[in-house]
Parts: structure tokens; C-alpha cells; sequence
């Protein structure tokens, strides 16, 4: 589905990923691990166009993605759910999932969309008046990715879920990711959480510095030695 | 001073509510312009000019009114939204001094090329609503029609920025620019769009105030620093913060004007501007940042 | 550029020579040459004393209202108390650094900056015009004023001097020399380097112990003081001060338009500024009068062409040459002494 060859990418004349290969297949669940500055936020930015590319090859089902602007990269099934929520603050929860149906082709589903997600998550039923600035980080999170739901993805990104959030509520993140995973999302998940990352991950890409290190099923990566020191703290 | 809280005075009042309706219909696109791209169009007030200028020569040319402002209004959309590709665009990247400069360029140039255009005389359009009387006061009709074209268009402007898809998108493209790639939203063609309205109001308040003033090139030195002011004072992008502030504004002008010369009503209400925005910057209705 | 270089001396020997070589060469239009000089000596001091608040990111649209303070303050004492502008021009002064500390001192303390700022000081300048017209009975409102002129229009006591051209010139030329050393003593003050940490990053700034806004208020009163003067003076020199001429938005536009022209990070800056208006301004008005042709076109319509000019050169300045004329050049001399090519815009940090 999703293929990157040799990406490189970077911020002025500082580069942060390295020749990157990785791929997602359909029904998947796919993590990316690393430590912070390892380069994982900008490998998803780079997928979902927010950072140009300088070099390398990206598909998305054969669509090369770099080709194309950024804002037509979510008309390629690929929805990406930003760090830190980044949901707008002063509109409400249903006006969020309104600009998540922005794309034609989603707004003449609007309203179905609009039931399927709220039958996902009734908390945001319940909270579909409020201004999405005033919820807590969890109700937030599934806001967020409520809302990248709402253009009936392909793919969906996932940029550090449970970043500033509560154990409580990271656990809870993480049932949401079984969640949509159990509906048919393919699912690309960045995370500094190893531990709870490749609970739910069938496979798991590790980036260091900007490069991939390892790669193989979560069972692998849970049982190998350098991740289990350096990153669970074993 | 001739004041006395006699029957000129409510007529002054109420004149003022009147002329609050314009300056708040005027405050509304630079309003939205700047609550939503973060810019300054210093030359608002000269959109409004070419407005009326259009306007004036599309009805000597035997242009039915109506049809004139609606040509306008498309005039000034056009203005828009070249100012932003041509002006904006390339210093969206600067200092938002150097955005406010560049307007202030375009001011300059404006209001040349119309004095070369168009010659200093002042021009009317010679259309005479009328006026009428309420005991001993007498209100004029177009003052009356601007005000309440200008709180209609104030109502369709919150319905479409509420309730459709590129509203809200202008709404959430000031909240938060970065992510709109990610709703599949060109922020570049939002902030076009935004542009057209915000100028396309210019050309609605020209339609009105050709009604009641003459045209000349320089016009936009009268209202333009007011409605600026009004602007800040009710708040950024606050649209009723910005109707009690074209109210509270036009209060004063009316008052100075009927009590005292009408520059004392202007130097008055710019006064209460510097002291209320030095007691509270963010305007009296506008969320502290 | 230290003034006491030798390549400065010499040049300020030339500047002394200025009105004998124009004398020489241009012997039937002395007065005109001389008048043209004036006014640039003039503007640069007036654009000099703003671009003391603008190089550090206070981009004030006001300063006009410090000209007009000045200039009004100046005149109103002599014409209707009869006090000699040697002491009304201080009086002026005063009046002009007491309104810039008290909307400066709200101002700075409640950390209104950028284009808030700029719509503050425009309120303050339409302010300030608007009071100078409607205060007509003294100020003959929108058709200007005269200061009385004393005797043949040359006194000490009354501090006119217009008719003599050269002593015209010598004051203005002091004038502009001083300017040029209050600006390059503010640069090496330890003042600028408080002032441009604050204006990249103020908390930073205040954490090592800099008082952001008595810095500000300190630059606030220098920029509003000088402008004053430079209104006063110039007042005194045109023996006219209209609102329009000396105060209001025009004249704050102007001002702006003329260090960003010329440079605002650079002491000579807003001097080319100036050179650069006044002689377009001149330029165009002598082309205009000089071709039939042109006349025959434009008409009255002629009388905008150099704000036609002006307004179009203000946008592209702004979007081509941010740093003025000067400032570009000095920064491309620069990168080529390097040798190396001007790093792209700004990185995007990295994030985790």
C-alpha cells in the first residue's frame, strides 16, 4: 500500500532522515520506534506532505505522493492524526469533524460518516457542542482521530498518540488504536512507547538517528536485546 | 458649544447608531482579513474608494444602481484578491510590519493613480432617497438602508462562516494554518477566498456610502485610521465586538460633531481608542493572547 | 564608519565647501540648489531620529505627530506669547518627549508590538492633526500657519534665518551631523544591545537583567525628541507649517518609506532615503514642467505621479530589498568578502 524508498529529508541544511525504506501493507498494524530527535515525527510529516522530500521515492497504491501537493495527499486515502492533537480550539467538536470531511468526495457523506464515528466513540456524541480546546487530552485524542476517520482513509497516521497524556489515559489511547484497527484501518503508528506500541503493532520499524536500524515483527523487536535495554528499560 | 440634551441631540444619537452600521459593515471585512490571514490592509479604505469610483462610472454609463453595485462589489473582490497573490503573498513570510508597509504602499499608489484617473473634483452619484421624519427629527433613507443592508450582511456573513464547508475552513485556517494540508484544504486558495469576501465587503459598503457621500480620491483618509480603530477596539476577528465599537465610535463623532466642529467628535473618539487600547490591548471584547 | 576617520573628515570638509561650489557652478540657481540640499539635510535628520525607535522592530506610523509637536509648539509660542523659539523649541520638545512616554510607557509595559503598535502611534498621529485643525483659531487649521517674521526674516532672537540661504544651509548641516552622532552613539551604546536583544526576544532579554521598557522609553523619548527638533527647525526654515505638511499620516507614511528605501540598519540610511524622495520628488516635477508632452497627457493628473511613483517603489521595496538600497548593497559587499553565499531563510527546528 504505502512504499518509501531511500527518503531522505531534512530542515534546512540539516537532515534528519536518511535513505528510509520501509513499507505498509493493508490490514496492518506498523509502528515506528525511536528515541525523540530520532527523526519519527518528521518521517510522518514527510509521508502526509507537510515536509518536502529530498530525495527518494514514496507510493501510496501506486500514487507517487511526491509528486503531489500536500493537500492533495488525504484524496490518496492517507489521513494523518498530528503530535500533540493539533485540533482547531475554537471550533467544536463536530465543526473538527466537519473539516476532517473537507475533501468533496467526504462531504457528500458527511452525515453517515458523522453517525459511524460517533457509534465508534459516544463520548464525542456527548460532546459534540463543546469547543475542542476546552476537552482533556484523551477526550482530544479521540477527537483527532475521529476526525481523520471522518474522510474514510485508506491509511492512517498516527503521530505519537500518547504523548503528554496520562498512564490512565494512554492505556485508553491505545484500546482506541485496537479499536479502528478491528474496524479495517491500516494503521501507521509513531510512538515513544515501545512497550505499548508493539503490544498492538504486527510489524515495527526502528529509527535511530534518522536511519532505520531494525526491522521485523513486534515479537522480534520485543525479544531483541538492544531495543529491550535501550528503549523498555530492561 | 451649543449642547443640550434637546431633540438635535437624539437625532445625533441616532444618526450615530445609523452611521455605526456602515463603520461596522466596514470594520467586518478588514475584520476578517486580518483575524484570518493576520494581515493588515492598511488601503481597506481605498478598496472602498475604487468601489465607488466603479460604481459612479458604471451608473453614468446608464448602469441600473443595483446591477452597478453588484458590479462593484465584484470589482472590489477582484482588487482582493489581486492585492493578496500580488501584495500579500510575497511578504507573508516577513515582519507583519512590513505586511502593514506594503499596504501602505498600495494606499499611496491608489489613491494617485485615481487622483490621475479621476481628477480631485468631487463626484455624486445624484441619487436622492429622500429622507424621513420622526417628531421633530429627520432621518435620511439611505442612511437608514445602509444600516440595515450592513446588519444583514453582517448576519449572512456569520451564517456562511458557521454553517458551510469553505466557512468553516476560513474559521479553522486562523486557528491553526499548518495542519489544513492535512483536511485536504489548499490554505493558499482559503486565503483567496477570504481575501474576495473581505474586499467583496469593501465593494457592499461602497454601494452604500455612494449613496450618502461624494466621491474623491482621497476619501479613504477619513474613515480609514476610524476603521482601523474600530477593528482593534472591539477585539480581532470579533464580529459583535466590532458592531459595539463602530458604536461606541460613531457615538462620539456624532456627539463631538453636533456639540462641537467635527474634528473634536474624531480627535475625541481617537483619543478613547489610545486610552482603552493602552488599558486593555487586546481590544474590549478580544481574547487575551 | 567612525567620524573621525580620515575618508569622514574630508568629507564633511567637502560637505563645508558645498554652498561655494554651487555658487560656482550654478551661479543663477543658487537658491534653488541650496533649498533642494536644505530639505534633504532636513528630512534625513527628521528620518534619522525615527529610525532610531524603527531599527529595533518599533515601527511607529506616528512619528509625525512629534514633527507637528514641534513645529506647532515652536510657531504658537512666538506668534501668540512672543516667546523666542530658543526657548520655545525646548518647551516643544518636552511636549512632544512627554506624549511619547506616556503612550510609550502602557505601551511597552503591556508588550504591544508590530502591527499593533503601528496602529497605536497611526490613532496617536491622526490624533495629534486632527487637534491642530480643530484648534483653527490658533493654528489656521487646514490651511497652515505662519510664524511671524521678525524684521527682514533674519533674527537670532527669533531664530529665522530662511532668506540667507547659506547660513540656511550650515544650520541644517549641523543639524544633520548631529543626528548622525546620536545615532552612532546609540549604536555603540550598551543601550542597542539591550534594545536588539529585546526586539528578537524580550523575556530572554529581561532574564539577563535588561529593563526592556525603560530601554524602549529611553529610545521613545530620543526618536520623539529629535523629530521635534527636525519639525521645528524645518518650520522655522519654510516660514510655513501646515498639518498636512508637517504632522498626520502623510508625513509618518513618508518618513517610514524613506529609511526603508534607504536602509534602516545602516547611520547613512535614512539619509539616501531622503536623497532618493526628494530627488524623485524633484525629478519628476522638473520632467513633468519640461516636456509638453507629458504635460499635454497628464494634465493636473501630474501632480500625482511622483505619489504614483512612490507608492508602486514603497511595495517593491518590501518585497524585493526589505534591507533599503543602502542596506542591500553593504550586505551583498559583505557576502562577497565572505565568499560564501547568504544562508536560504530561516530553518524549521527539528523536532523530536
Amino acid at each position: 500500500m504505502l512504499v518509501l524508498e531511500n527518503i531522505d529529508a531534512g530542515y534546512g541544511g540539516f537532515q534528519a532522515l536518511f535513505g528510509i525504506s520501509m513499507r505498509v501493507e493493508p490490514g496492518e498494524v506498523v509502528g515506528v520506534i525511536g528515541a525523540n530527535g530520532a527523526g519519527k515525527t518528521t518521517l510522518l510529516r514527510v509521508i502526509s506532505g507537510m515536509l518536502s522530500a529530498t530525495a527518494g521515492s514514496m507510493t501510496m497504491e501506486g500514487t507517487d505522493l511526491r509528486r503531489i501537493e500536500a493537500h492533495q495527499i488525504l484524496a490518496t486515502g492517507i489521513a494523518h492524526v498530528p503530535e500533540s492533537r493539533r485540533l482547531f480550539p475554537r471550533l467544536t467538536v463536530e465543526e473538527n469533524l466537519r473539516m476532517g470531511a473537507y475533501l468533496p468526495a467526504a462531504r457528500a457523506h458527511f452525515a453517515e460518516r458523522l453517525e459511524y464515528v460517533y457509534g465508534l466513540f459516544p463520548r464525542l456524541k456527548e460532546r459534540r457542542s463543546q469547543l475542542a480546546g476546552t476537552m482533556s487530552g484523551g477526550e482530544q485524542q479521540m477527537c483527532a482521530i475521529a476526525r481523520a476517520l471522518m474522510s474514510r482513509p485508506r491509511l492512517v497516521l498516527l503521530d505519537e498518540p500518547s504523548m503528554g497524556l496520562a498512564p490512565v489515559i494512554v492505556a485508553q489511547v491505545f484500546d482506541l488504536v485496537r479499536r479502528i484497527r478491528s474496524e479495517g484501518y491500516t494503521v501507521l503508528i509513531v510512538e515513544q512507547n515501545v512497550r505499548q506500541v508493539l503490544k498492538v503493532a504486527d510489524r515495527a520499524y526502528l529509527l535511530e538517528v534518522g536511519r532505520i536500524q531494525m526491522s521485523g515483527t513486534s515479537e522480534e523487536l520485543a525479544a531483541s536485546d538492544d531495543v529491550r535495554r535501550a528503549y523498555m528499560g530492561l | 458649544m451649543d449642547c443640550h440634551l434637546d431633540v438635535f441631540f437624539l437625532e445625533a444619537l441616532i444618526n450615530g447608531l445609523l452611521l455605526a452600521g456602515l463603520l461596522a459593515l466596514l470594520a467586518l471585512g478588514l475584520n476578517l482579513v486580518f483575524g484570518v490571514i493576520d494581515v493588515v490592509w492598511i488601503c481597506y479604505a481605498e478598496l472602498v474608494m475604487v468601489g465607488m469610483y466603479g460604481i459612479f462610472y458604471a451608473h453614468k454609463a446608464g448602469v441600473p444602481f443595483v446591477l452597478a453595485a453588484v458590479i462593484g462589489i465584484a470589482l472590489c473582490a477582484a482588487a482582493g484578491v489581486l492585492l493578496h497573490m500580488l501584495v500579500i503573498r510575497p511578504v507573508l513570510d516577513q515582519a507583519p510590519i512590513n505586511q502593514l508597509l506594503v499596504t501602505g504602499g498600495v494606499l499611496i499608489f491608489l489613491q494617485a493613480a485615481a487622483t490621475m484617473a479621476f481628477g480631485i473634483e468631487f463626484k455624486n452619484l445624484g441619487i436622492r432617497l429622500g429622507s424621513v421624519g420622526i417628531a421633530d427629527m429627520s432621518f435620511s433613507w439611505s442612511r437608514i438602508l445602509a444600516f440595515g443592508i450592513a446588519l444583514a450582511a453582517m448576519l449572512a456573513l456569520w451564517i456562511f462562516l458557521t454553517r458551510t464547508y469553505t466557512g468553516t475552513a476560513i474559521r479553522a485556517i486562523a486557528q491553526d494554518r499548518q495542519i489544513m494540508p492535512l483536511m485536504g484544504a489548499d490554505a493558499r486558495r482559503i486565503y483567496v477566498v477570504t481575501s474576495a469576501i473581505g474586499a467583496g465587503l469593501a465593494g457592499l459598503a461602497a454601494s452604500l456610502m455612494v449613496l450618502q457621500y461624494d466621491i474623491y480620491p482621497q476619501i479613504g483618509l477619513q474613515f480609514g485610521p476610524l476603521i482601523f480603530m474600530i477593528c482593534v477596539l472591539g477585539g480581532l476577528g470579533n464580529m459583535i465586538g466590532g458592531f459595539i465599537a463602530a458604536f461606541i465610535i460613531s457615538q462620539f463623532i456624532a456627539v463631538g460633531s453636533s456639540c462641537f466642529h467635527t474634528e473634536w467628535g474624531y480627535a475625541v473618539a481617537f483619543l478613547f481608542f489610545m486610552v482603552a487600547v493602552l488599558i486593555r490591548p487586546q481590544g474590549l471584547f478580544g481574547a487575551k493572547s | 564608519m567612525k567620524l573621525t576617520s580620515p575618508a569622514s573628515i574630508a568629507a564633511f570638509g567637502g560637505l563645508l565647501l558645498v554652498p561655494a561650489l554651487i555658487r560656482i557652478v550654478f551661479p543663477d540657481s543658487e537658491k534653488y540648489y541650496l533649498h533642494l540640499l536644505i530639505q534633504i539635510l532636513l528630512w534625513s535628520f527628521i528620518y534619522t531620529g525615527w529610525s532610531l525607535m524603527g531599527r529595533f522592530g518599533l515601527t511607529s506610523l506616528g512619528h509625525g505627530a512629534f514633527t507637528g509637536i514641534g513645529a506647532y509648539g515652536c510657531v504658537l509660542f512666538w506668534n501668540f506669547a512672543g516667546l523666542s523659539p530658543w526657548l520655545g523649541i525646548p518647551v516643544s520638545i518636552a511636549v512632544a518627549v512627554a506624549v511619547s512616554l506616556l503612550i510609550g510607557y502602557p505601551c511597552f509595559r503591556l508588550r504591544i508590538a508590530g502591527h499593533y503598535f503601528a496602529l497605536l502611534t497611526l490613532a496617536l498621529t491622526e490624533f495629534v492633526r486632527l487637534c491642530i485643525v480643530g484648534l483653527r483659531d490658533y493654528t489656521g487649521g487646514s490651511l497652515g500657519t505662519q510664524p511671524k517674521r521678525a524684521a527682514d526674516g533674519i533674527s537670532f532672537y527669533a531664530l529665522q534665518f530662511e532668506p540667507d540661504r547659506w547660513l540656511s544651509y550650515y544650520i541644517a548641516l549641523a543639524l544633520w551631523v548631529f543626528g548622525l552622532w546620536v545615532w552612532l552613539r546609540v549604536d555603540r551604546s550598551m543601550d542597542r544591545y539591550a534594545l536588539d536583544a529585546a526586539s528578537q526576544d524580550e523575556d530572554a532579554a529581561a532574564s539577563v537583567g535588561v529593563n526592556v521598557t525603560r530601554e524602549k522609553l529611553k529610545i521613545t523619548a530620543l526618536s520623539a525628541g529629535l523629530c521635534a527638533l527636525g519639525g521645528a527647525i524645518y518650520g522655522q526654515y519654510q516660514m510655513y507649517i501646515g498639518p498636512d505638511t508637517i504632522a498626520g499620516l502623510g508625513v509618518s507614511l513618508n518618513m517610514v518609506f524613506a529609511v526603508i528605501a534607504g536602509g534602516l540598519w545602516v547611520p547613512l540610511g535614512p539619509t539616501v532615503g531622503a536623497i532618493f524622495t526628494q530627488v524623485l520628488t524633484e525629478g519628476l516635477r522638473v520632467a513633468i514642467q519640461g516636456s509638453a508632452t507629458l504635460k499635454a497627457t497628464l494634465g493636473s493628473a501630474a501632480l500625482a505621479l511622483d505619489q504614483l511613483i512612490y507608492g508602486l517603489l514603497l511595495i517593491l521595496f518590501i518585497i524585493y530589498m526589505p534591507k533599503g538600497i543602502l542596506g542591500t548593497l553593504m550586505e551583498r559587499r559583505a557576502r562577497k568578502k565572505a565568499g560564501k553565499p547568504a544562508a536560504p531563510g530561516s530553518a524549521e527546528p527539528a523536532p523530536g
